[in-house]
């Protein structure tokens, strides 16, 4: 079980987290086609390398991060506050 | 029988038992007497016991092979405990031991007609023989089951007390024998809190049958590991290491506790796991009586036990050369030594029930009871593989030898990386466990640098001899038959592995894996370099369920008025980790209560949420489907979310206490996601919005005073509040003291369709307010009421229940909530799925259903359908009306369907049918709603 690390709380096991999957944006409500939408809600990338996800420290500070990780090797290049910036 | 039995030797230098102590037990129903130290087959060994089981497939009589953990024909059932490895459990007294996979006696097998037909018994049998015709799996599964016993559980077993730990070593070193315990002591040295951990029941490993430097040194060793303070787990396993340095460790043999499973997150892991003594493939080479050294070796020295009387000894290296001289010790006649490093060989061993002699190379036979085998070693790199190595063939040492391709946190020792004399070992131990406490950040960065690895020293390759023979002791898996797989084209070692299902038995290609490739190489023409070795996966060892439920930890919750509830005769209902009153014996009497009356039930478990800031209405509309804008101060609204992709999420309602101040409630079950749906809304997509979200869920506790006398019952507890339908009219929440208790608050909503007021007081408070509110209100004929009758109360009402009435699929206007959703707001969650699914039109409709016989109740999710087999709908929630006196149900039916008076057909669970009729509201009584509004 990988170490995550949390800004606020250091290290801490993957089961304090919710995985919440890759960052995906939120099309433009107004403007969205169908398929943006719907690749919104259903589709990702699945990539082996570096990718950029959304965790929740649900068992510890219950912040949202984003986290940069390498699905392969499972390092993580950089955790941050959801909505502080570093996301595509 | 004998306290000494038979085959016991003097006292040994290093024997384990203590001959005070005298341990009766049986052995299939006769008695036998052991010594303390014993394991359960060198009791019986000693007694002269030769045959422990029959072998799975072809019923072969079987014996000890490793006198080790893994020794796989000596699997017995111990009391009610099946699957005991009987060389390595320790016996105690009493016991009683019976054989496994032996019907209906170990001497006269029936299962031994299966060598009669063992030719079709070969590789793929499983997938060739019980395919066809389906029908018959049946028979075939109880075929199966009586050949291949795993043992046998009585139903009322005791279920004993399991246990976890989380440790955060320093260091963690798996294996006990001369580098691990090395390792071990270096580490601790440096400063490091060392974890030491060892499969066998005492330190030592190899160290523990050698002579009397070794046994010097181990005794030494010993001392120093006991004063450098390592934590030592002994009849312990590292099971398995995983994504940064997570360690799982099994610790056995504990007082009170069945098994530990230990979670460990370690900064440095030494693998020191040693080397297992690896079989030679020959025809014969499963009867009982032919061992390995290390097998001679172990019985002798550990157990004083002679292993037999005339033996013969096929060696290869000085393990070999060691267990001749421990034969000699021990009295038996060694008949003839084969020397593999001069080119000498055997043939086959000859017996039927236990070897009774050899077939050498040259065709000359020697008569024996013990053929000993000493032809090399298998590399137990499980823990390595799991870190990323991928060892390499090394046919010089004619063994498996890990890279270095390991990340920094894992090193290995001793052994498993090369030969070496017992001072050698040590001294790369200690030079990994320094390492490893610098990895780990003690002693200085110097100390992290590896000491210069052991060499693999040579060693004859010896895997299958001249004839062929069992290649997987515990699967019945023989060369033959490997080299018939790769004739059929599995010729991989991952493929040869699935179709044989060698490796696959409970030793794990501990002892199988290298011949098995070995074997395979052969037949294709190939090397063992070229096929590798198969990827070793965790477990390395057996963990029971047991100990991976371990506890339960799953918190349950109470409300402040349990106490009250069980007082009463409360029937327990277990809603998510809540355990909630379902009813008090008669739930249709506490709907008449309601209906009549009044009734009072305890929500505490409904989710509340404060809301603050000047931003809460933006955060209301946009998880909510309706507005929330023009919310005044005092008043409450009912709301629906729903996901991004329009699906029901969630519903409740929400009131505005103050100008920046509200609280919302959710459903019970939903409290905790809706809290974690607000924050991740606020956090990810409206960084920028001014809005605090606190849970108060359990802060308070919450009742629902429902029915017709409910106002004048609040009022008579309530101070500072005008109860009138003026003053408080229906969806208004105020703030008061109820029964001298401030700080509450009263919303006044309807789930059951009566005139209602649901009140939040403090939580420590709420049973005192639940006593008055009985107490004040008994000549109104207040009574409680429970989960049971508010379900029956907001059916015959028609109000929906998220995750009963809609599902996974069901999207707001499908559930009939087409007045709520305001797809004229610019944004919400789940808006543009909404809009599209408007446009749409619903397939299905939510709707009121009355079977036309009232008797009947329709079970839930029972299908509504047309014709022979075409399903229109489904039942969704159903019940015996007790004010209407018949069954009401919702439920969903296509939209075509869905008209008032429509005849639908309702297929009960029994096949049976019956008709219903679609109601012109989801509400089965007052669908005005005038009851409420009172
Ligand atoms: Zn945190």
């Amino acid at each position: 079980m990988i170490l995550l690390p949390c800004p606020w709380c250091g290290p801490r096991a993957a089961d304090e987290y919710a995985y919440l999957g890759e960052l995906t944006p939120r099309p433009d409500p107004q403007r969205a086609t169908r398929t943006e939408w719907r690749d919104y809600l259903y589709l990702r990338a699945n990539l082996a390398g570096w990718t950029t996800e959304r965790w929740y420290h649900r068992m510890g500070c219950r912040r949202y991060l984003t986290v940069q990780r390498h699905t392969v090797s499972n390092d993580v290049r950089s955790v941050a506050a959801a909505g502080s910036g570093g996301e595509p | 029988m004998t306290a000494t039995g038979g085959f016991r030797l003097p006292a040994q230098p290093g024997e384990l038992i203590d001959r005070s102590r005298l341990l009766p037990f049986t052995w299939n129903g006769q008695r036998h007497v052991g010594l303390a130290g014993d394991t359960i087959t060198s009791a019986l060994a000693a007694d002269g016991v030769r045959v422990f089981s029959r072998s799975f497939k072809y019923h072969r009589p079987r014996g000890i092979l490793t006198a080790s953990y893994i020794d796989p024909g000596v699997t017995v059932q111990v009391d009610d405990e099946p699957n005991v490895r009987a060389s390595h459990r320790r016996l105690a007294a009493g016991m009683t031991v019976t054989r496994q996979n032996a019907w209906p006696s170990l001497r006269y097998d029936v299962g031994t007609a299966n060598q009669l037909v063992g030719r079709f018994l070969t590789a793929g049998f499983y997938y060739k023989t019980f395919i066809k015709p389906q029908r018959l799996w049946p028979a075939y599964e109880s075929v199966l089951q009586r050949f291949a016993s795993g043992g046998r559980l009585s139903g009322d077993s005791v279920h004993g007390y399991y246990d976890k730990r989380y440790a955060h070593p320093d260091v963690l070193v798996a294996g006990g024998g001369p580098a691990g315990m090395g390792a071990a002591l270096a580490a601790a040295q440096a400063g490091a809190r060392v974890m030491l951990v060892e499969e066998e029941h005492e330190l030592g490993g190899s160290l523990r049958w050698g002579g009397v430097e070794e046994l010097a040194l181990l005794s030494e060793l010993r001392a120093a590991v006991a004063a450098a303070g390592v934590e030592v787990l002994v009849d312990s396993v590292v099971a398995g290491r995983y994504d940064d340095n997570w360690v799982s460790v099994l610790q056995r043999g504990l007082p009170e506790v069945q098994e530990r499973l230990v979670k460990a997150r370690v900064k440095t892991l030494v693998v020191a796991a040693g080397l297992i003594e690896r079989p030679f493939v020959f025809s014969g080479n499963d009867l009982p009586g032919v061992m390995l050294g290390t097998a001679v070796r172990r019985l002798v020295n550990l157990y004083a036990v002679r292993p037999g009387t005339r033996a013969v000894v096929l060696s290869a290296n000085p393990e070999g050369d060691a267990a001749v001289a421990d034969l000699r010790r021990a009295g038996v006649e060694v008949a003839a030594v084969v020397d593999a490093r001069r080119g000498e060989d055997i043939h086959r061993a000859l017996g039927k029930r236990e070897v009774t002699g050899v077939e050498l190379a040259d065709g000359s036979r020697v008569d024996c009871d013990l053929l000993v085998t000493s032809i090399g070693w298998t590399t137990p790199t499980s823990l390595l593989n799991m870190a990323g190595d991928r060892p390499r063939f090394d046919a010089a040492a004619a063994r498996f030898r890990p890279t270095d391709d390991l990340p920094a946190s894992v090193l290995a020792a001793g052994g498993i990386v090369g030969d070496g004399t017992p001072e050698e070992l040590v001294a790369h131990g200690r030079g990994v466990g320094a390492a490893a406490a610098g990895r780990a950040g003690f002693g200085g960065p110097s100390l992290a640098d590896l000491p210069p690895p052991l060499t693999g020293r040579p060693h004859p390759g010896l895997f299958r001899g001249r004839t062929h023979g069992m290649v997987d002791f515990s699967e019945d898996v023989s060369s033959k038959d490997i080299l018939s797989a790769a004739r059929e084209g599995y010729d991989s070692a991952e493929l040869v592995k699935r179709y044989t299902t060698a490796t696959m038995g409970p030793s794990q290609g501990k002892l199988e894996t290298v011949n098995t490739i070995a074997v395979l190489a052969e037949a294709t023409g190939s090397t063992i370099a070229e096929l590798g070795t198969t990827v070793w996966r965790p477990p390395y060892a057996p963990i029971t369920l047991g100990a991976l439920a371990g506890r339960i930890f799953q918190p349950v919750r109470y409300s402040p008025m349990q106490a009250w509830h069980e007082a009463h005769g409360a029937q327990p209902l277990v809603a998510g980790m809540w355990i909630r009153p379902d009813h008090y014996g008669d739930p249709a009497a506490e709907v008449r209560t309601v209906r009549e009356r009044v009734g009072i039930i305890d929500v505490t478990p409904l989710g509340k949420l404060d809301l603050r800031g000047p931003d809460v209405p933006r955060l209301l509309n946009a998880v909510y489907v309706n507005k929330w804008s023009k919310l005044e101060v005092g008043s409450v609204r009912y709301g629906v979310m729903c996901a991004e992709d329009g699906v029901v999420m969630d519903d409740g309602v929400t009131g505005r206490l103050g100008p920046d101040r509200y609280l919302m409630s959710t459903t019970s079950s939903g409290a905790a996601a809706v809290w974690e749906h607000l924050e991740g809304w606020l956090q990810t997509e409206r960084p920028e919005w001014q809005v605090h979200v606190t849970p108060l869920t359990t802060s308070y506790a919450s009742i629902n005073i429902a029915g017709p006398r409910s106002r004048e019952l609040l009022a008579r507890l309530t101070e500072g509040v005008d109860l009138s339908a003026e003053a408080f009219p229906y969806m208004r929440v105020r703030a008061g003291r109820i029964a001298g208790v401030d700080d509450c608050f009263m919303w006044r909503i309807g789930f059951t369709g009566e005139l209602s007021y649901e009140i939040h007081v403090p939580a420590s408070f709420g049973l005192h307010v639940w006593e008055a509110l009985l107490d004040r209100g008994r000549d109104l004929g207040a009574a409680a009421f429970g989960v049971e009758a508010q379900r029956i109360l907001r059916l015959e009402k028609g109000h929906l229940i998220v995750a009963q009435d809609t599902d996974g699929l069901t999207k707001a206007f499908d559930a009939g909530l087409d007045a709520l959703v305001k797809l004229d707001k610019d944004d919400f969650i789940g808006r543009r799925e909404l809009v599209w699914s408007h446009e749409r039109g619903s397939a299905y409709t939510l709707v009121g259903l009355q079977p036309v016989d009232g008797s009947v109740v329709p079970p839930e999710a029972c299908q509504i359908v047309r014709g022979a087999n075409t399903i229109v709908g489904r039942i969704t929630s159903s019940r015996m009306s007790p004010t209407l006196g018949r069954s009401v149900c919702l439920g969903y039916v296509l939209a075509e369907l869905a008209g008032p008076g429509s005849l639908v057909t309702v297929q009960l669970p029994d096949g049976a049918r019956i008709q219903a009729t679609v109601m012109p509201h989801l509400a089965h009584i007052d669908p005005e709603g005038r009851r409420l509004r009172v």
